[in-house]
Order: C-alpha cells, then structure tokens, then sequence
C-alpha cells in the first residue's frame, strides 16, 4: 500500500473504528483499572465478566421477542438489554469477589492471581457448556428495521451510521457517570482513600470490604455495558473473553493502571493503533505489533501514562 | 503426606479445640522437610515450627513416620519402575499413550515448578517455551529447512535455545515485580502464538506454515538407531515412553541437587520476600533469570521428544488451556515440592483423560463424592446421615418427577453401561428431552448452592449438603457427561480456584508460615 497517497476518507473512516473500538476497550480498562486500583489485583477474570455480558444482553433480547420483532420500542429493547447485562454482571462481580478473591487477600499475591485464571477458565467453559461454542448475532441490522444503519450522518464520504453513534455516546456517558460517582460522592472518596492506602482508610473508619465490593460492581457492571455495545457490532462467543480481557488490560497499563482517566486513555489509544495498524499495515500483524508496543511499553514506563511511579516503602 | 483430616475445618464445625488440631494435620509436610534444620535465609522458630506440634500416634501415625523416613530416591525408582512396567502389563496403545501423556505433563510441570514454585515469579509464557523448543527441534530436523542434525546434538541445541529464549524473556523482570511480569509474559505468549501462527508469511518466507504445521519431523536416533513411533503392529511404541522417564529422571534428580545447593536456597529466599533477599546480598536479577531461564529449558527439552513423537508440530497444540492445565498440576501437588507437582500432573493427566470416556468419568464422580465424605465425616453418623439423605432424597425427587409428567424420568444414562450406570439411571432423574432453560438453571442453582455451603455451618451445612449432592448428580449426568470438552476445562478451573482457597500448599507442597 502506497502510504504517500493519503486519503483523508479512508483516515476518517479508520478513526471512527478506532473510537467505537476504543471506548469500548475504555470501559473494560475500567474495571481492571478500579479492582488494581484497591486490591492491587489483576483481575484477570474481568474478560470472562465481559462475556457473561454480552450473553446476557443476547438472552434478554431473546425474551423480548429477538431483533427483528421486539415486544418493546427499539430504544427502550436497548436500554434494557443494557441494564440487564450490568446488573447480572454486577451481581456475578460480587459472586466472584466474595468467593474467589476474598479469602484470599492477606496471601501472598501470587495466590488471588492463579485464582483469578481459574475463575476466568471456569466462566468461559461454562458458558461454552451451557450455550454451546457458537458465534451469538444480536443481529443489530434487522432492530427497528435497519434504522440503526441507515440513519446517521456523513463526515465527507465517509457514512457514521447511528449504531456507531448509539456506542461511542453510552461509552461516554458511562464514564462520566462513573468520573462524577468516583469524584462526588461519598462512596468515591472512600474509594479513592482505600486506593491511596488501605489500612490509612481503615483506620478512618471506611468501610474495606464494602469499598472493594462496590468497585468490584462498578467494574463488573461497566464490562457488562461493554458486553452488549461490543456484541451489537460483532458477534459474540464464549471464548471471546480472553483476547479482549487482553486488550482491555493492555488499555489499562498503557494509561497507568489504577487510574481512572488513565484506563479511558488507554482505552481510546489502543482503539486507534489497532485501527491504523489494521488499516495501515497489515490486519495479519497487527495485534502483534500491539503487544510488541505493550512489552516496550512496560519496560520503559510500567507505570503507564498516568500512572504514578510505585515507590516501595519498607 | 495429605491426610482426610484435612477436609475437617472446610465442612463441619469443629467443636472447640479442633481447628488447631485439623490446622496441624495439615503441617505433616513440613515436619517432614523440617528435619534437615532450618535452611538459610528462614527463622528458626518458623522452620522448627512442623517440630513443635503433637505428632499422631497409633497405626496412622507409626505409619507416618516410616514413611517420612523414606528416602526420595526411593520414592523416585518406584514411581519410575511403576510407569516402566504399565507396557508390560498393558498390552494396549492407549494406556501407552496416556503414560506418554502423563509424563509429558510431568516435566513441564517439573519446569514450572522452577519458576513458580521456587522463584515465586508468575511466568504465564510458559508454554511459549515448550512451543519454542517444538519448534526448533523441528525446524533443526525435518524437510523444512532439509537439515537433519543427529538427536544428540539437536536435544542439548534445544535445551540452551529455550534457556537463552527464557533469559530473554526474563530480562523485564529485573524492573518489574509481580502482576506486571505476569503480564509481560503473557504477552510474549500472544506473540509466540501471533508468530507461529503468521509464519507461512515472515517476509514471503514461510518457516513455520502457520496453521498447516511442520510435518514429517523425524525421529530420534541414537547412534543410527532409529526409534519407531509405533510397532509393526500399528501398537504405540514403548520406546518413547522409556526416553521421556529418561528425560524425566535426569531432569528430576538434577533439579533436586539444584534446589538443595545454593542457588535452591536462594531462590527460595527470594520467593520468601525479595526485598530482604536483596537486603542480604542475593543477586536478586541473577536468580530471577536464572529460574527462567531454567524453567524455560526443561519445557524446550520436553518439546523435543513430543514433537519426535508426533511427527508434527502446529500452533494450536500451544495454547492458553495448555497452559493453565500444567498451572493446575503445579498448585495442586504443591508448588515448591518436586514430588508434589510430579504426583499432580500424573492426578490432572490422569482425570483429564477419564473424563473423556462418560463412563470412566461418571464412575470418577461417584467415587469422588463418596471419598469426599467419609474424608469430611469419618465414620461418624453425620456421614450416614448425609448419604441415606441423599439417596432417599433422590428416591423421592424421582418418583415425585415420575408422577407429575413420564418424560421427565425416561430419559437413557449414557450409550452402554455397566452397573453404575443402570444405579445412576433408577436414581437420577434423566428427562427423555432437556428444555433449553433446564440446563443453565440447573448448572447455576448448583454453583449458587456449592458457594452457599461455603458459608453456612452446622446442620444447616448438612441440611443442604443433601439436595446440593442430588443436585449435583443431575447437572453431572444430565449436563456435564454430555459434553466432556467443556467439562475438563470447568473442573480444572474450580480446581484452581478451590485449591487456593481452601489448600494453597497443595497436596505435598509446604506449608507457610507467616510471621508478623
């Protein structure tokens, strides 16, 4: 491919997939970066938590009468599929928190991480169990009769239907929502001071457990949302857990995980370089040079872009 | 040794005074590692710590004490002899096989053993290193390339290329610590994958044939001899077998002479808490690299005579399920103890394999259950209690089912049989036809139960033990059998989980002892 011949259409239409892609994998950062950010825990799992998602959001729009006949208004069938995947993640969050982590907190840190593989094995196969290994459409073209391709608006030739729109908007949103709970509210300080030091807050009479119950929550409900955005343009598959988990962490470290703004970053950043390497280079290589870019990255500034440098007290 | 005394605090309430009793029984190990007197780099008091507790008495206990005495070697010949005469008794290619399997699982566990379980470092590339020596033992003796080195030249090439591979790799934990190396390695492990299997194409080359493979891989050959895969009977050929126990002893005894030299100690000081390591002069990056680098070395080693005895070589036979398999050997024979993640790889390879085989795998979780509770319960009445509840229960829930709708009891265990099976039919309840809700509703019911026995006590524990093993029996005859794939990988997932919840030491690993 000739790169000297720039053309500006294929530039926007490669940014748009790098801001759907992105704010998606944003809001999976999110949820590694809120449990590092208390537990120092890499959740290894929250890929798997992703998935659960994404099914539920498929089974629930099963219920309500499929895609191509729903028994609700479009918007609303979308709003609803939404919620029911957050919660059902939310309350698998506080399963696994309280089953899988929980015990574990005051072992020695390798030990809530082998855990962690063992629960994001035991999501994935059971759901291969129970649904089979097949690709799940939410078949997002036949809901309200196409309106969510058709409609939209065009950035010179490029076409940005209003499915794109619908994503990179609740993306947004969400995180706003989730900026103005962990900055305003009382919850949020408390997990922000948890964050900052764990025993400090105990001591100022936080409440510890319920802090990292409710990140756990929070994050889980967040790759929830995920779940269904991702699998209104993609079909899902239970094994779909483990590649993005991956690129939503690589989101989180590249923006310094633990940090908030730092995992919406990285998010957005990982969307774009995998978009233009698709799109510049070669599809073929193009998570290589990814994770390439993710090892470099990790040996000259592990503590990400936002992220401060961890200095070790004794 | 593991004793069923162990199971006693995880299901009944201990009356008063127990819990330091069951905490003890779950120390023997390291009384029996105590006795060489504390190792450099730990606290005498903690080290002594297996020494200080009442020891049992009676038959179990006698017994527990020759055994202790057992030299290791001993131990080593025996499971060695054991496996050797397995092709003499067995005159089936199968169970060849599978020994072959088990003795792969082995030594990669042995490998990761190094990192894990003595470094203390969490290494999630470490299949990449046995894909890495596969690969160059292929690309070093097949028609890819048309070279064709002898196998002794070829094996020793491997292994150093694995070791150079596993510093390298190793090289970012000198500034990383913890979760960050884990993630490190684990993207090397994506990126191995990417490679292999993208490279039918590195700049117009083809040198792996991505997913189509290497093919036609030689033999090994000793000295002109070369070894069959199989014999003129078509039959499994014993002699692979015999390399890789060759393999497996080398790699056994020179791992066990390196962890009691220096190096061992230190590498379990680090483990313990690389900051004091580093405070007390260890070259804490030097020993760091050096577990890489030798775990990566056993795994390339144990590449070379998998791929020997394949013939073949593909991306796919390297991945991530691979990996958390020889994870789940290691942590429950315990990490740390070479005899621990030797005795889990034969457990995992060895239930991986019935679980193929419905039948096998059905007989498997009765006998599991059954053991289960009488190591729970003893010979106490709890334990009768449990079991005549759960079998009047599913007596009742079946002829209840029965009365409602037919279809719900007709349904056939299984093709053929056997005994169990015709057992297992007039007790379990086996719909003629499952719903599509019926399966998840079942299968998430018994993981809500299995978490909520975790939490209550008492009676109430028993109360519902009862319906959770019903239960359980239905989702396994019903849900689980049909689908062996998905059911292998659930249970070395709960596996992993349980373990380090309820027994992070393992089943011979040794126990920690924490001072504050």
């Amino acid at each position: 491919m000739n790169l000297l011949a720039f053309d500006v259409d294929i530039f926007t239409q490669l940014t748009l997939n790098g801001l759907t892609l992105g704010s998606v994998y944003a809001l999976i950062a999110l949820g590694y970066s809120l449990v590092y950010g208390i537990l120092k825990l890499l959740n290894f799992a929250h890929g798997d938590v992703f998935m659960v998602g994404s099914f539920i959001g498929f089974g629930v729009l099963q219920l309500l009468g499929g895609s191509v006949d729903p028994v609700v208004p479009l918007w609303l069938l979308l709003v609803l599929i939404t919620a029911a995947a957050m919660g059902g993640c939310a309350m698998l969050g506080i399963a696994i928190e309280r089953f899988a982590y929980r015990p574990l907190r005051d072992a020695p840190r390798i030990a809530p991480l082998i855990s962690a593989l063992g629960v994001s094995f035991f999501l994935a196969y059971s759901m291969q169990l129970l649904f089979g290994a097949e690709q799940r459409d939410y078949d997002a073209f036949s809901m309200g009769e196409g309106v969510l391709f058709f409609e939209g608006f065009s950035i010179g030739n490029v076409r940005v239907p209003l499915l794109r729109i619908v994503i990179i908007v609740s993306a947004f949103v969400l995180m706003a929502l989730l900026w103005a709970l962990v900055t305003r509210t009382r919850t949020g300080k408390a997990m922000q001071a948890t964050s900052h030091d764990r025993e400090a807050a105990a001591m100022m009479g936080i409440d510890i457990d319920r802090v990292i119950v409710f990140a756990f929550v929070l994050g889980s409900a967040l790759a929830g949302a995920a779940g269904v955005l991702f699998a209104l343009r993609a079909p899902t598959f239970a094994a779909i857990g483990f590649l993005v988990g991956l690129k939503g962490f690589t989101a989180a470290v590249i923006g310094g995980i633990g940090s908030i703004p730092g995992a919406m970053a990285g998010g957005l950043i990982l969307g774009f370089a995998e978009a233009y390497t698709q799109g510049y280079v070669s599809t073929k290589w193009s998570d290589l040079l990814v994770f390439v870019l993710l090892i470099a990255f990790m040996l000259f500034r592990p503590q990400g872009l936002f992220g401060k440098a961890d200095i070790k007290k004794v | 040794m593991s004793t069923p005394g162990d199971w006693d605090d995880s299901l009944t309430t201990p009356p008063e005074g127990a819990v330091e009793a069951s905490a003890a029984a779950g120390d023997d190990t390291a009384a029996a590692a105590g006795d060489a007197g504390p190792a450099v780099g730990q606290d005498e008091w903690v080290a002594r710590h297996g020494e200080r507790r009442s020891r049992r008495t009676g038959l179990l206990g006698t017994l527990e004490a020759r055994v202790a005495v057992v030299p290791w070697w001993a131990w080593l010949t025996l499971f060695v002899a054991l496996i050797c005469l397995l092709p003499v008794g067995f005159e089936s290619g199968y169970i060849r096989r599978v020994a072959f399997d088990t003795v792969v699982f082995m030594l990669l566990a042995l490998g990761l053993n190094i990192v894990v379980g003595w470094g203390g470092l969490l290494d999630l590339g470490f299949i990449a290193f046995y894909g890495v020596g596969a690969y160059t033992y292929a690309l070093l003796s097949s028609d890819q390339y048309d070279i064709h080195l002898p196998t002794l030249v070829v094996i020793p090439v491997v292994a150093i290329v694995g070791g150079i591979v596993g510093w390298l790799v190793g090289l970012p934990s000198r500034r990383l610590t913890g979760d960050y190396l884990a993630i490190v390695t684990l993207f090397f492990f994506q990126v191995f994958l990417t490679v292999s299997n993208n490279g039918d194409d590195i700049g117009g080359e083809s040198v792996t044939n991505g997913p189509n493979g290497i093919l036609d891989v030689d033999e090994f050959s000793f000295f002109g001899w070369d070894l069959p895969r199989s014999t003129s009977e078509g039959l499994f050929s014993v002699s692979y077998l015999y390399v890789a126990l060759v393999f497996f002893v080398v790699v056994y005894v020179a791992l066990r002479l390196l962890n009691e030299s220096r190096t061992g100690r230190a590498w379990r000081s680090l483990r313990e808490d690389p900051l004091a390591a580093e405070l007390m002069g260890m070259p804490v990056n030097r020993l760091k690299l050096m577990a890489f680098s030798f775990g990566a070395a056993v795994a390339a080693l144990t590449g070379t005579f998998s791929t020997a005895l394949n013939g073949s070589v593909f991306p796919q036979n390297f991945e991530f399920p691979l990996l958390i398999t020889v994870y789940t050997m290691v942590i429950l024979g315990g990490a740390g103890s070479q005899a621990g993640v030797v005795l889990g790889a034969v457990i995992v390879s060895v239930l991986l394999e019935a679980l193929r085989d419905a039948n096998d795998a059905r007989g498997l979780f009765y006998v599991v259950i059954v053991l289960a509770l009488v190591a729970a319960f003893r010979a106490s009445p709890k334990l009768a209690i449990v079991l005549g509840g759960t079998i009047v229960f599913g007596i009742v829930a079946r002829l209840v089912a029965g009365g409602i709708d037919d279809a719900w009891t007709v349904g056939r265990v299984g093709d053929e049989g056997g005994r169990l099976a015709e057992w297992a039919a007039e007790w379990v309840i086996v719909p003629a036809r499952l719903d599509g809700w019926v399966p998840p509703t079942a299968y998430i019911g018994l993981v809500a139960l299995v978490l909520c026995l975790t939490l209550v006590r008492g009676w109430l524990r028993i109360g519902l033990l009862v319906p959770t093993l019903y239960l359980a029996a239905f989702v396994w005859e019903n849900v689980l059998l049909t689908q062996p794939e998905s059911t292998r990988y659930i249970v070395i997932g709960a596996l992993l989980v349980a373990m380090m919840v309820a027994r992070p030491e393992g089943l011979l690993g040794e126990k920690r002892v924490e001072i504050v």
